[in-house]
């Protein structure tokens, strides 16, 4: 409760002690967005009815991609927060690729050993074996 | 937000603690940042929570594609892409409330944490449609999926109307909370219940939509076999499958027994429709959608609790953190959803 | 700089005239404890829910190794059935890892002394703080309920496909696992947020105490690493609730998904449990050589390093469990990396030491014995790293030996040295020092008298979790059991020097070792807000102005 601990120096955030810290987004930016990624998701949807083979799915997640940009640049207002926020969630998301990246590339390679049933039976649990010999 | 064990302001103070700011703070914006970023490090958690399953579906998807082609058939597009929209919309909804409690505009920001919550009301109706309409084919996750057949019978068992349950309660018990308002002509009990009670509505709403939307799609028994032709007719061998999946599920016989033939066999229905293959799109269909399910009604509940607060106007310039802290968990919601649409709904 | 006599908060009632007001004593009753939102109460609680985990997974472990006295050939003459030596030493490792490693430094040390080290008032959320205590008890509660109602028998791994056969309590397991992750989770978002937030003027990012840095990397790994456990722990359940088959192999599920999932948690958790412990031991070795640290930036990087190194080597437990060639050459090659911030530290350790005036008291006793026990752990990890000694020594004694090296010679070793060295602060007593250190004797002899055989009996083939063994191997086992109750003697000693300081110790002096850092400048125990008059902060291991004063017993800091 005393006093000197609680001086914190808020001269790095560029505000005064009693300044002002919100940042109303205006009306026209938000709109502006939400159209935005409704197009993206009329968009979406309509490549979907095209059969564009494997380049499909990366091209669903490209749009899916920038949509969460959009939400998370404009509606998630980061592109006015600090740059600290900003590393906290892109780092959660190289996590992820690393997760994902190391079990799938394992996966891929493992499934060559797997000896799998080519059709499971209903009343019978399918076989799987990791081949021993390597 | 004062403590109950350590009452705060004293004359050493020389600043006023205000009942907004916690003890242990020194002033409006440290709380806020700290608050700001306690809530980022938890998306932080919330996606690494989602990434686990982000992660089964693309070990099975890589693994077993036609799996997926086949079932996606069963999802309804439709009610997907509604579904995104309103939760698009919900998002522009919650971003327009942070900024009204900022500017202290009490009105437009109760008005649009009730626009958030009817959204995700909605949003929970067209999944309950969705949800009930596959359970009724038996398109269980797992071990308990049945096997598509045409023409099989549709089960009896009334899922929709379980799922209406509670939204119904929840309805009646905002109506006469309403009322309650009314009653004794209190402002702030009627600014809570009115966006409570529309809410709450919505969630029919939602049903009813996905109800419309679902019947122009579906086409009553038939659908397995209607909507999969229509969307792989260029499998040749989708008419000779069916009859063969037919007949080995009436009889309750193993599965390879009856596709012997080498043409039968190689479609991909005879060997995809069944536990271990299109049960397990279903399994990780259920699992998200199921927690992200979940943490929308977890997000209801917090924007419930926020419309209480605004309604007791206590939000302003140097106090809506919590405002802001909850529309980024909830934008997070959407952001899940952003990806989930096109993963599990427009597989070609 | 207002110098403040007496916070004026409520008047503590039970307080005796002329003693100063501390948080022990600011207010009284059974709710001011439980529904505190004091960090040092809730650090306290934390230390009596943990070591009472503690003393539960240590009769376990008695147990274990009782049963394993004799080769138990004939299952009827054995002490226990196969079926409950499997649940013992299930209990035994879910209770040590979940209930006791995992939050004893972070929980019970560093919600006590985080903010006091770093100067602030309070964590950044004490309401989150309270909540995850809270989260942790129900979590502790589910577990071991649902552990001692049906018997829990999957090993603390809950690998599959035998945890979705197991007739044992899963489901509530799994789910008491789930919530105990939530309570670290929140308790690492907590601290993160602190230390980015609440740093008072002057605690600038390398003058934060090599704790602090410790404690932040731990927080990095809870927060990044423990959602997934949550996540594999929700679909464990799914899969024996609903069938939904994702890990099960007769679903034609993936099993070796499992173990993905399973050691992106685990493998960092690792971390969680070894990095404080570490940040511990940068401390003791400063404080007690009266010497400041060697290299101290090498020492914070190295925090950090071993907590994102951490996330690339999961796969090295997994070495046969089936996976691809060429991962099991990418993460073996991986796991060496880690072993680089490790051997810094140790480096480090040893370099502080060098010409300091080394104290052989208690804590520092424990931090030696730490450095030897620890080395042995890592150097042994080489061997389980590398793939061909790894094919031989998978799921032996080797590796139990091993991680016991790490986690019980390493953590718990160091837990202790802690726990004595700011227990003055935390009550306000001193502890005999002689009794101390015949305890951390008997803990160094015993340990090694238990683990050292286990080593030898990996090499010669003795696998892990059996309850019984080849006679050959008798010997080895009796000498490892008898260094156990040798070890539970030490660790007892131990307990009974701490208790009975909380009787008849003196009074304990602010500073009794003469530290730098801050939480030494407060009084023992410190008051509710933790400093009566702002605490000027400077290099934390300048030992340079620090006198001892024979008339407290204590060091003070020259101005």
């Amino acid at each position: 409760m005393s006093t000197p601990i609680a001086e914190h120096s808020h001269e790095a955030h560029g505000h005064g002690h009693d300044g002002e810290f919100s940042h109303p987004m205006p009306i026209w930016m938000l709109l502006t967005v939400f159209v935005t990624l409704l197009a993206l998701t009329v968009l979406t949807v309509y490549q979907s009815t095209f059969n564009l083979g494997n380049v499909e799915i990366w091209l669903s997640l490209t749009i899916a991609t920038i949509k969460a940009g959009l939400v998370i640049a404009f509606f998630m207002h980061l592109l006015w927060d600090k740059p600290l926020n900003m590393i906290i969630i892109l780092s959660s998301l190289i996590f992820v690729a690393l997760f994902l990246g190391f079990t799938m590339m394992d996966a891929q390679g493992y499934r060559e050993n797997l000896i799998m049933t080519p059709t499971l039976e209903e009343s019978q649990p399918a076989v799987i074996e990791v081949a021993t010999s390597k | 937000m004062t403590t109950a064990v350590a009452p705060a302001p004293t004359e050493h103070d020389h600043h006023e603690h205000p009942s907004w700011l916690a003890h242990h703070f020194d002033d409006a914006e440290q709380q806020f940042d700290a608050g700001k970023m306690g809530m980022w490090l938890f998306l932080v958690t919330e996606v690494l929570f989602f990434s686990g399953m982000f992660c089964a579906y693309a070990l099975y998807r890589n693994r077993n594609p036609e799996v997926f082609e086949f079932c996606s058939t069963f999802l309804n597009e439709k009610l997907g892409a509604i579904n995104t929209g309103v939760l698009l919309f919900s998002s522009l909804t919650m971003a327009w409330a942070v900024r009204a409690s900022q500017l202290k505009e009490t009105k437009t920001l109760i008005g649009m944490l009730g626009a958030t919550l009817g959204c995700a009301a909605i949003f929970l109706g067209v999944k309950a449609v969705e949800y009930s309409h596959k359970w009724a084919l038996g398109l269980f996750p797992g071990k308990f999926y049945i096997s598509q057949v045409a023409g099989a019978p549709h089960s009896e068992v009334p899922y929709l109307w379980y799922l209406s349950i509670a939204p119904l309660v929840m309805l009646v018990c905002f109506i006469l909370y309403y009322i309650y308002g009314i009653v004794t002509a209190s402002k702030f009990h009627l600014r809570v219940a009115g966006p409570l009670v529309i809410a709450a509505a919505c969630f029919f709403g939602g049903v009813g939509l996905g109800l419309v939307l679902e019947a122009e799609e579906g086409h009553g028994d038939t659908h397995a076999s209607a909507s999969h032709q229509e969307h792989s007719a260029d499998h040749a061998h989708t008419d000779a499958a069916i009859p063969t999946v037919n007949l080995l599920s009436t009889d309750t016989a193993p599965l390879n027994d009856v596709a012997t033939t080498p043409a039968e066999s190689n479609t991909p229905d005879s060997s995809v429709n069944q536990k271990g293959m299109a049960g397990l799109f279903f399994s990780i269909y259920y699992c998200m959608t199921g927690v992200h399910a979940f943490h929308i009604l977890g997000g209801m509940l917090v924007i419930t609790w926020l419309i209480v607060k605004a309604a007791n106007l206590e939000f302003h310039s140097k106090y809506y953190g919590p405002v802001d802290n909850v529309g980024l968990y909830w934008h997070l919601v959407d952001f899940i959803w952003i990806f989930l649409f096109p993963l599990l709904y427009l597989i070609t | 700089m207002s110098v403040v006599t007496k916070p004026v908060t409520m008047p503590a009632p039970n307080l005796v005239a002329g003693e100063e007001d501390n948080y022990l004593t600011h207010s009284s009753g059974f709710l001011s404890w439980a529904l505190t939102l004091d960090h040092k109460r809730i650090g306290l609680m934390y230390l009596t829910c943990v070591m009472a985990s503690f003393a539960l997974g240590g009769i376990l472990a008695l147990l274990v190794r009782i049963h394993l006295w004799n080769p138990n050939l004939d299952p009827t003459q054995a002490l226990f059935s196969n079926k409950v030596y499997n649940q013992i030493f299930t209990l035994h490792g879910a209770v040590m890892v979940f209930l006791f490693i995992i939050p004893s430094i972070p929980a019970a040390l560093g919600n006590f002394l985080l903010p006091i080290m770093l100067g602030s008032k309070d964590v950044a959320f004490p309401r989150l703080n309270l909540g995850s205590f809270y989260l942790w008890v129900a979590g502790a509660l589910f577990f071991l309920f649902s552990m001692f109602a049906t018997g829990l028998d999957t090993g603390w791994t809950f690998y599959t496909p035998y945890s979705i056969e197991s007739q044992g309590p899963v489901v509530a397991a799994t789910m008491g696992v789930f919530v105990l992750g939530f309570s670290s989770i929140f308790t690492g978002l907590n601290f993160i947020v602190t230390i980015n937030t609440m740093r008072p003027p002057g605690m600038t990012w390398f003058r934060m105490p090599l704790f602090l840095w410790a404690i932040y990397s731990t927080a990095i790994i809870q927060v990044l690493a423990t959602p997934v456990l949550g996540i594999t722990m929700l679909l464990l359940a799914a899969e024996r609730i609903l069938g939904i088959g994702i890990f099960d192999a007769k679903m034609n599920g993936d099993p070796v998904a499992f173990q993905h999932f399973f050691w992106f948690y685990s493998h960092p958790a690792v971390y969680i449990m070894i990095l404080p412990a570490m940040g511990i031991i940068s401390e003791l070795m400063s404080v007690h050589s009266h010497k400041g640290i060697l290299g101290y930036r090498m020492i914070a990087y190295s925090s950090i390093a071993i907590a994102l190194f951490g996330f690339l080597v999961w796969g090295h437990h997994m070495f046969t469990s089936g996976m691809a060639d060429v991962t099991t050459i990418v993460f073996s090659a991986l796991t060496f990396t880690v072993s680089i911030p490790s051997a810094i530290k140790v480096f480090n350790w040893i370099g502080t030491m060098y010409q300091g005036t080394v104290s052989l008291n208690t804590p520092m006793v424990y931090a030696l014995a730490f450095i030897f026990l620890f080395t042995i752990g890592g150097l042994t990890g080489l061997f389980l790293g590398a793939l061909s000694t790894d094919m031989h020594l998978h799921a032996t004694y080797f590796v139990v030996a091993h991680f016991h090296y790490v986690m019980m010679g390493g953590t718990l070793v160091a837990f202790l040295g802690g726990l004595f060295h700011w227990w003055p602060k935390m009550t306000g007593k001193m502890f005999n020092d002689f009794a101390g250190i015949v305890s951390a004797a008997i803990v160094f002899v015993g340990f090694n008298l238990t683990f050292l055989p286990q080593f030898v009996l990996g090499t010669r083939g003795m696998p892990r979790r059996y309850a019984s063994y080849a006679l050959e191997f008798q010997d080895l086992h009796r000498l490892s059991t008898i260094g156990a109750v040798m070890l539970g003697t030490g660790l007892l000693v131990a307990a009974l020097t701490l208790l009975h300081s909380l009787f008849y110790g003196s009074k304990a002096p602010r500073n009794p070792w003469g530290g730098a850092t801050l939480e030494w400048e407060c009084s023992s125990p410190p008051p509710h807000d933790n400093f009566s008059s702002a605490p000027t902060v400077g290099d934390p291991y300048d030992f340079s102005n620090i006198e001892y004063d024979p008339k407290v017993g204590g060091y003070f800091k020259k101005k």
